[in-house]
């Protein structure tokens, strides 16, 4: 491994790396991130390099594991370069096909395409899938390209470009103005403006100072930090680098979740190969420069996403957040400035570098600059990571880039900010995509996961879950967070389960108020906002399920019940035979009744009947029709209405 | 399966096949062992305070769990009051203070997996081992946790287990994955 | 020591820098409730019972008076209908709790706490952190602590400390506002506390 001592022999090396590589030579890359993985993907890229091995074009066709691109459903990905062919759903099996095909003949193997699921029609390349074609992926476009655990590959791509030009043709003031003037706003749910707080470290009179990637992704549903931190972990690292450099800071931090054991090591391995190229450590690239990055991984505890909690955790503590009356750039880490920024909002630095605070503003709307990645997940087609310039309408992202809702489904409402955001339903559809829009429809951008929920979701058991997920993950310190969650999910779960009350909603809105206004940290005072939009827009489920004890999505388990409608059943029994509780009574012929006094409404004769019949229904607020007497239970064959001589009697044995 | 009771995080560490005088001298040995392993570990981390969670970390993932003793070593070596600790590793879901079984499985019961149908999940997996999330059965076979997002969401309902991910998990499929577990 | 002047509740008032509100404001006699504040310990910010509104600098905010530091020109007040409600919210949820202890009784007849407003659960502690407190910034014994976390946390003693150190000390016992503190070192004394052997206390 070269040590490269300027900027003039780093370009050097990327030339040499460059010049080494054959744009137009075969490149099997395969998805390697954790998604694919659980898919398989470890198998297919075994069984890729054996049978390239084994076919004798070892020397002719390069195949890599690579970052995560984010289609995660469709996993294993595959993308063959130079033609970018994209096959998805690969299996091992698939492996001798496709380089016997496409590899060596050049054809395709459509079964293995993406197919759009409203069109039908199949995408050869992965410009033309629907998923992508939309998108704008700046910070993202890398990850299938480049092999994780390389550092040649991302150099060969540019990496470290911006960190060469910003130590050697620019002052870290200028790096600073170049990021205040970009007007990237924090990735991470705040949407704090990343220059301002840098420059309030800068300005503190404290020599030592620090930087932190939060790579601590808690809110459930949200994995764009996951892609980035497996798949380019050394553009979140140069990003870093730039930002020390930008506020004098000598020493980083990564902060990243345990429960991302891929990403601690393929960041650890980042800061090694950057160490031993000279891209970290003393005097980098000549420039007189020092830093030095470290690692520590989270122990479980979402409440350590908030900045002054992980800086608490850090220091070798419980995460207990502290009060920001003294901002954490002024006072943070051991109380000293401290720079904590969200994994993306690092990666788009070195982009602003490179490119400039110009082309950052081209993208986007006034409030909200660039591009945001967003886990588009939950009841939606194409399941997966979504870059988008601010300001796309939500509509689009959820029809033209998801493909919309599956299984012929209703929209109800898409869920964005995790715990600490809210719902907004059909008719805010066309809402841009930005900062303080989403604050204002009473949600909020958070860190970009955004679950679509369909007409089968009941939104106050969404508010429910939210509120029972923090009364678990709250540090537990002040009494409007930790008793009033306490008590809003008490009174939720009342109420899904029917044993909701008049002046329930009054109390939870009381609960809500005192939480947002007296908590000590942001859990705390967003935890209301699941519960308090779903109220706002969703009023009467709540009333529903309070007043007629009626959920209205069917979904909640206590409020409804299963009955199969005796004009659709035909007895095809096998609601009888699935049944767990043995709560079905029937036989050839006769209707099928289920015992309500036995039936566990698990929900498998819902799931098992035959679409064509569609017998089973679920009732929920009236009581369930009496069961039909015996002798109405037997199926006739139903005799044409033109003849009214035949024998209308007993049960036959035709049908 | 169905019938063991269960560890649960209270519980004092229980280890029937060792006999009362041999398991004396197996016991110093593990002591001793034990201690050998969290110096060796504190030594790795300079011997900081801070580096607490980073150390509790490392004993763990080779001992599995965190015996009492290794605490005290702990708190002894890098000054830390045992209360500090006692508070960090229960405050962590990470830890446990309670011997694990030989499989680790985890339940994701994130968002998007929750929408999906994870609750069913869950049930079925209790059902089959016989525990509760947080609890490990008496065999030492399985350990069930609950997790919240492993960030393979696109893939929901998701069910690890020794930390290989299974997504697109059914009831069926996810007492199929179980079996396949000694 | 230089001073600040600023405003409670329309009286011009001098402070020390580097005084709390809550501090600032007792000194001068006005009384702001608190059930987590002790003059001998560091401000812990947890009850939250002495939530005031602070105008600084064109902005009104809520903020914790025993945290909040005194700066020139604030203007503080510390009863408003929105304070009031808020303090009545907190009270309630402790009394849920703890819905005989008398400083809780008093504080709800002042700002008409009903005991009864949320469905009773009495594991009486609550989570003032003062026996943690004084044990580890008083004492400096550290025989108690705080476990777990969210609504599953809750003070635990460390048997082995607890056992040589607490029979001489219990100095936290008459700070505890519903008298878990004592029923809890009983119940550890009880079930956890390793069986005494002279000289080594353990």
């Amino acid at each position: 491994m070269p040590r490269l001592n300027t900027p003039e022999e780093l370009e050097g090396f990327r030339q040499e790396l460059v010049s080494k590589r054959d744009p137009n030579k075969p490149c099997i890359s395969i998805c390697a991130g954790a998604g694919c993985i659980a898919s398989g993907a470890a198998e297919v890229i075994e069984a890729f390099k054996a049978e390239i091995e084994s076919q004798g074009l070892a020397a002719k066709v390069d195949t890599k594991g690579t970052g995560c691109p984010g289609f995660c459903e469709q996993g294993p990905v595959v993308v063959i370069y130079p033609e970018e062919i994209c096959y998805l759903g690969v299996t091992a099996k698939d492996v001798p096909e496709i380089v016997s095909e496409t590899i060596k003949e050049n054809k395709i193997v459509e079964r293995l395409f993406f197919k759009d699921p409203v069109t039908g029609v199949r995408a050869v390349h992965e410009y033309d899938i629907s998923f992508y074609k939309a998108q704008e992926r700046t910070v993202l476009c890398n990850n299938i390209k480049i092999d994780s655990k390389s550092i040649d590959d991302y150099l060969a791509l540019g990496g470290y470009t911006a960190l060469a030009k910003a130590l050697s043709q620019m002052t870290d003031v200028e790096v600073l103005e170049e990021v205040k003037r970009s007007n990237l706003r924090g990735r991470g749910g705040a949407g704090f403006p990343a220059g301002r707080k840098w420059e309030g470290s800068r300005n503190a009179d404290e020599p030592i100072k620090y930087v932190i990637v939060n790579a601590d992704e808690g809110d459930p549903g949200a994995f764009m930090d996951r892609a980035l931190l497996e798949g380019n972990p050394h553009s979140i690292l140069e990003g870093l680098i730039l930002g020390g450099y930008a506020i004098a800071s000598h020493e980083g931090y990564f902060y990243v979740r345990q429960e991302y054991p891929l990403a601690v090591e393929n960041i650890n391995l980042a800061i090694k190969q950057a160490e031993s190229y000279g891209l970290l450590g003393e005097n980098i690239l000549g420039s007189g420069f020092d830093f030095k990055v470290m690692v520590h991984q989270g122990a479980g505890a979402f409440v350590c996403g908030e900045s002054t909690a992980l800086m608490t955790s850090l220091e070798g503590r419980a995460g207990e957040p502290r009060p920001k009356y003294t901002r954490s750039n002024i006072k943070g880490l051991w109380n000293r400035p401290s720079v904590l920024n969200n994994v993306e909002t690092w990666a788009n630095v070195p982009h602003i570098i490179n490119r400039g605070a110009d082309w950052f503003n081209t993208v986007g709307t006034d409030s909200s600059k660039g591009t945001k990645i967003f886990s588009l997940v939950g009841k939606i087609t194409n399941t997966g990571l979504v870059e988008v310039p601010m300001g796309m309408t939500l509509r689009d992202i959820i029809y033209k880039i998801g493909g919309g809702i599956p299984d012929g489904k209703k929209f109800k409402a898409v869920q964005t900010g995790g715990p600490s955001g809210g719902c907004i339903p059909e008719d805010q559809l066309d809402l841009q995509v930005g900062f303080d829009e989403l604050t204002q429809a009473g949600s909020m951008m958070g860190s970009g996961g955004m679950i679509v929920l369909d007409e089968d979701t009941c939104m106050v058991d969404v508010a429910r879950y939210f509120i029972h997920f923090l009364t678990d993950e709250s540090c537990g310190k002040c009494v409007p967070c930790r008793e009033g969650l306490r008590q809003m999910d008490r009174i939720l779960t009342n109420i899904t389960q029917g044993r909701g009350k008049e002046g329930d909603i009054e109390l939870l809105e009381e609960l809500s108020e005192t939480a947002v206004e007296a908590s000590l940290c942001a859990l705390g005072k967003s935890a209301p906002n699941p519960f308090l939009s779903t109220l706002r827009y969703f009023r009467e489920e709540y009333e529903a399920h309070i007043r007629e004890k009626r959920c209205p999505a069917l979904a909640c388990k206590a409020l409804i019940s299963f009955y199969i409608d005796p004009d659709k059943c035909l007895a095809c029994g096998i609601c009888r035979k699935k049944c767990p509780a043995g709560a079905i009574d029937g036989d050839k012929k006769i209707i099928h009744i289920i015992d309500q006094e036995l039936c566990t409404n698990c929900g498998t004769c819902f799931e098992v009947c035959p679409a064509k019949f569609g017998a089973v229904t679920k009732i929920s607020g009236v009581p369930v029709p009496a069961p039909l007497a015996q002798e109405k239970r037997m199926i006739i064959k139903k005799a044409p209405k033109e003849s009214p001589k035949k024998n209308q009697g007993k049960a036959g044995k035709n049908e | 399966m169905d019938t063991c009771t269960k560890l649960s995080k209270t519980d004092p560490p229980v280890d029937p096949q060792i006999n009362q005088q041999v398991g004396q001298q197996s016991d110093r040995k593990i002591d001793q062992q034990l201690e050998k392993l969290v110096d060796r570990v504190i030594d790795k981390h300079k011997g900081e305070a801070s580096a607490l969670l980073q150390v509790l970390l490392d004993i763990q993932s080779e001992n599995s769990w965190l015996p009492k003793q290794a605490l005290g070593r702990v708190s002894e070596r890098l000054e830390v009051p045992l209360n500090r600790i006692q508070h960090i590793v229960t405050f962590y879901k990470a830890f446990s203070l309670v011997p694990k079984g030989r499989h680790k499985v985890h339940i994701c019961v994130g968002t998007a997996c929750h929408v999906r149908g994870a609750t069913r999940i869950l049930d079925t997996v209790e059902e089959a081992i016989g525990i509760k999330p947080g609890e490990t059965d008496l065999e030492l076979k399985f350990s069930l946790e609950t997790v919240n997002c492993l960030g393979c969401c696109a893939l929901g309902p998701v069910m690890e287990v020794d930390g290989k991910v299974h997504g697109k998990m059914s009831p069926v499929k996810a007492s199929e994955v179980l079996k396949i577990y000694e | 020591m230089s001073e600040v002047q600023f405003e409670i509740d329309g009286k011009r008032v001098k402070a020390a820098k580097g005084k709390t509100i809550l501090e600032a404001a007792r000194e001068e006699g006005i009384y702001i409730p608190s059930l987590c504040y002790h003059e001998k310990l560091e401000p812990f910010g947890g009850c939250r019972l002495c939530i005031v509104e602070v105008e600084e600098r064109g902005w009104t905010k809520m903020v914790v008076s025993c945290v909040y530091p005194v700066a020139e020109n604030i203007k503080v007040t510390t009863r408003s209908e929105k304070i009031d409600r808020i303090r009545k919210t907190i009270i309630e949820l402790l009394m849920a709790h703890a819905p005989e202890a008398p400083e809780l009784v008093k504080l709800a007849e002042e700002y008409g706490a009903d005991r009864d407003r949320y469905e009773q659960d009495t594991s009486f502690c609550i989570h003032c952190g003062l026996c943690v407190r004084y044990c580890n910034e008083v004492k400096g014994k550290n025989a108690i602590g705080f476990v777990d976390r969210g609504i599953n946390k809750e003070i635990s003693f460390i048997p082995e400390i607890a056992a040589v150190e607490c029979n001489d000390c219990k100095e936290c016992f008459p700070l505890c506002p519903t008298s878990y503190l004592q029923a809890a070192f009983v119940l550890a004394q009880a079930l956890s506390f390793p069986p005494s052997k002279p000289g080594t206390g353990e």
